[in-house]
């Protein structure tokens, strides 16, 4: 344990471990500070100064945020001097930002907002000057409003420390200063990968979801359109947040009986196609574990979700080979609606309007992003909301969703094994697709389900399951800053004519998994996303059956439509191809 | 490889040697952008691209630092340079009046390039001889007490 600091904040004594920040220590004995560049998931870089205190012995104010503690601190953090200050900056931001609150995407979820409110603004201190820069709406996923941004440089952070994609950078200086790719270009021509995190960690309107709920309520209104519906995994677990319920807990039932109000005329779970998914990239990890090739290699790399994929196809084409061809659950599930569903039920497949929710702002660009997506023959989706979206339409609807009766799914696509659910967390495709390769290859069950090695939010985790005598070498990477270092390591093995460190990756791009995506409620820290998680795995724990191969309607999909994992069938409707992207276009 | 993959450029052997020679020293990105500068007068997109695949250094940092430094330009500039100088003395004596007369002429304001790639005009502080005030160079040639109607007859000499 590091060394203790005793200081003061207020008179108040406080005691915390060197290295911590007065921000965190007055936190300790209930003063809070108040914040806005600042973010638990970031190193602090004291950008917006709202947070200046005094420090006793100390002729300039000191921002709490970026400042350590020391010894014998003596530390006042509000008093008519300071306040006035905060107040000032607070005056600032608002000169420089647009003040039409009610029409903003953020209205009601806005720091700033908050900010101005706690600090009784009560009109325009200084004359406003706004930038002049257009939205940028090139991408399927996000808007980039600039003339809203508050230059906290959060997103930036993100993108290129979490993430390490670098589509936004602050360019320009002085009140020229702007968010934006490099040279200008429009967010879709930069390597941006559409994970959505600028928009979950902007503190403001700046970045966020390319809302298309006007889309869903048009179709929703026609009567001629059968409108389906399917809800990812993570969803479940942190669309209560919204509606005022603690994170992480279960909502499925709710869910469902929500999406039924709003008028969807079968609401179908992507944790049904998840257990597929595990079927099919189970399926041909046990191929290429048993027998590698030149086209069909070692390791296999997971590919569920898009931002990753758009990574790689920008990032890493030279390792398309390893990458998974199975789709990702959403998509599966689009590709089943128009087909399968509809032959069961006979109705036209162009009648059809497969809505999906997703925690991601990803998933929108996935569902056109290859020909492959409209494997029945016209969009496998038609529309992706993310779970943002979908609480908006709940409280629009009128739908009290804190009370509603727990309903159940319609089967037929959306049975679901333990295994499916746990894909909303890091490690959970990896531990549903072991959870099934172990049975592919022994024919039998395994005793403990529960690889727990391969869980929590530690960026890289490393496994070795046993299968029968054979060592079996799995790695999980989250957060997408943490996926050069797994890659580089095969790249280099293999360059090397060595073995291959891993037989299976798995890799989600956001912190956390999907129960950490770029769509989901505002405000996620490691705290909720391990809340969410923890949510899944215990909607896991609860099933009935635990691996994917168990799911009575997967065993049915196959016997009635598909035949087999791998089949021609399911190449056909199940499977996809990467291309080499590139990172800028011009 | 799709079409509009940006084309990474075959750099001068000079620039390739040095980039070579700074790869790994820190402080590496402006000491190169200098030299592009100086080799291309400017810092072409696709320069600076090749550049961030040669240093390893993500385009969008390099663009951070490009537009922070007024020094870097990211435009092509005309064959010939116009500043006017705009320290305080010729500010007073009129500095102002030559823009506008350059604007009148050229048909561009500060900070641009005519059509034809001819002339780029800028603003620029104190050019050190406040007592030629209002005085503007034009690549480097310096024009002193210059009244506005002298401004074309100035040009005509470079035009062509």
């Amino acid at each position: 344990m590091n060394k203790m600091v005793k200081l003061k904040i207020n008179g108040l004594p406080v005691e915390v471990e060197q290295g911590a920040t007065i921000l965190e220590a007055a936190r300790k004995v209930s003063v809070s500070i108040p914040t806005l560049c600042w973010h638990r998931d970031l190193e602090p870089w004291a950008a917006c100064g709202i947070c200046v205190v005094k420090v006793e012995g100390s002729p300039k104010m000191l921002r709490a945020c970026a400042t350590l503690v020391e010894e014998e601190m003596s530390i006042i953090t509000h008093d008519a001097e300071i306040v006035e200050v905060r107040k000032t900056v607070v005056e600032l931001i608002l000169s420089t930002h647009p003040n039409d609150c009610l029409a903003c995407p953020r209205n009601m979820a806005c720091e700033l907002q908050k900010l101005a409110s706690e600090f009784g603004i009560r009109g325009m201190a200084f004359p406003q000057r706004l930038q002049d820069i257009p939205q940028d709406t090139s991408t399927t996923s996000l808007v980039l409003n600039p003339e809203k941004c508050v230059l906290c440089g959060r997103c930036a952070k993100v993108c290129q420390g979490m993430q390490d994609v670098w589509a936004l950078e602050l360019l320009g200086r002085g009140e020229k200063t702007r968010i934006a790719p490099a040279a200008d270009v429009l967010l879709n021509d930069s390597p941006c990968i559409k994970c959505g995190q600028c928009s979950a960690h902007c503190p403001v309107g700046a970045i966020y979801e390319k809302s298309e709920e006007h889309i869903v309520w048009n179709a929703l209104r026609k009567p001629d359109v059968h409108i389906v519906v399917q809800i990812a995994p993570a969803v479940r677990v942190a669309i209560g947040e919204a509606f005022g319920l603690p994170s992480g807990s279960i909502q499925t039932g709710k869910l469902y009986a929500a999406l039924r109000r709003l008028g969807f005329k079968a609401v179908f779970d992507t944790n049904f196609t998840a257990d597929l998914t595990i079927m099919e990239e189970g399926s041909e990890f046990v191929e290429r574990f048993s027998k590698p090739t030149k086209e069909a290699p070692l390791p296999l790399i997971t590919t569920c979700c898009p931002a990753w994929v758009d990574y790689l196809e920008k990032f890493y084409h030279e390792m398309i080979p390893y990458f998974s061809t199975a789709k990702s659950p959403q998509a599966m599930l689009g590709a089943l609606s128009k087909t399968y569903y509809a032959k069961k039920i006979g109705i036209d497949p162009d009648k059809i309007f497969m809505v999906s929710i997703m925690p991601c702002t990803a998933k929108k660009f996935e569902i056109s992003r290859s020909k492959e997506m409209s494997s029945s023959g016209r969009k496998d989706i038609d529309v992706s909301l993310t779970t943002r979206e979908l609480s908006r339409m709940i409280k629009s609807a009128g739908i009290d969703f804190n009370n509603l009766p727990e309903e159940g799914v319609d089967t037929i696509l959306g049975e679901y094994s333990g295994a499916g659910t746990i894909f909303g967390a890091t490690g959970g495709v990896m531990e549903a697709a072991l959870r099934t390769a172990y049975h592919l290859i022994t024919k039998r069950e395994l005793a403990n389900v529960d690889l727990v090695d391969v869980r929590g939010l530690d960026g890289v985790k490393e496994a070795k399951i046993d299968i029968d005598g054979t060592e079996v070498r799995v790695a999980v990477a989250h957060g997408m800053a943490n996926i050069s270092s797994v890659l580089d390591k095969v790249k280099e093995a293999l360059a090397a004519g060595k073995e291959t460190p891993y037989h299976f990756i798995e890799v989600m791009a956001c912190r956390g998994g999907c129960v950490g995506g770029g769509g989901q409620p505002y405000g996620a820290d490691d705290k909720v996303r391990n809340d969410r998680a923890y949510g899944l795995y215990t909607d896991d724990g609860n099933s009935v059956k635990r691996c994917s191969h168990q799911n009575p309607s997967i065993i049915k999909v196959y016997e009635e439509f598909l035949e087999k994992p791998l089949s021609h069938k399911s190449h056909e409707l199940l499977h996809t191809s990467y291309t080499p992207r590139p990172e800028y276009r011009w | 490889m799709p079409q509009s993959m940006p084309v990474l450029t075959e750099l001068t052997p000079e620039l390739d040697a040095f980039i070579n020679e700074w790869k790994d020293k820190p402080g590496n990105l402006i000491m190169v952008l200098h030299k592009v500068q100086q080799v291309y007068r400017y810092i072409p997109r696709d320069v600076a691209l090749t550049v961030s695949k040669k240093l390893d250094v993500p385009l969008a940092k390099i663009y951070g630092v490009m537009t922070f430094y007024h020094y870097f330009k990211l435009e092509k500039p005309g064959k010939h340079i116009i500043s006017v100088c705009m320290g305080t003395a010729c500010y007073l004596k009129g500095g102002e009046d030559l823009l506008k007369e350059l604007e009148r002429l050229l048909g561009i304001g500060v900070n641009a390039t005519t059509e034809d790639g001819q002339f780029s005009v800028q603003a620029v502080r104190c050019v050190g001889c406040c007592g030629l005030a209002p005085a503007l160079t034009i690549d480097g040639e310096v024009f002193g007490c210059v009244p506005v109607a002298k401004v074309a007859g100035i040009l005509e000499k470079y035009k062509g």
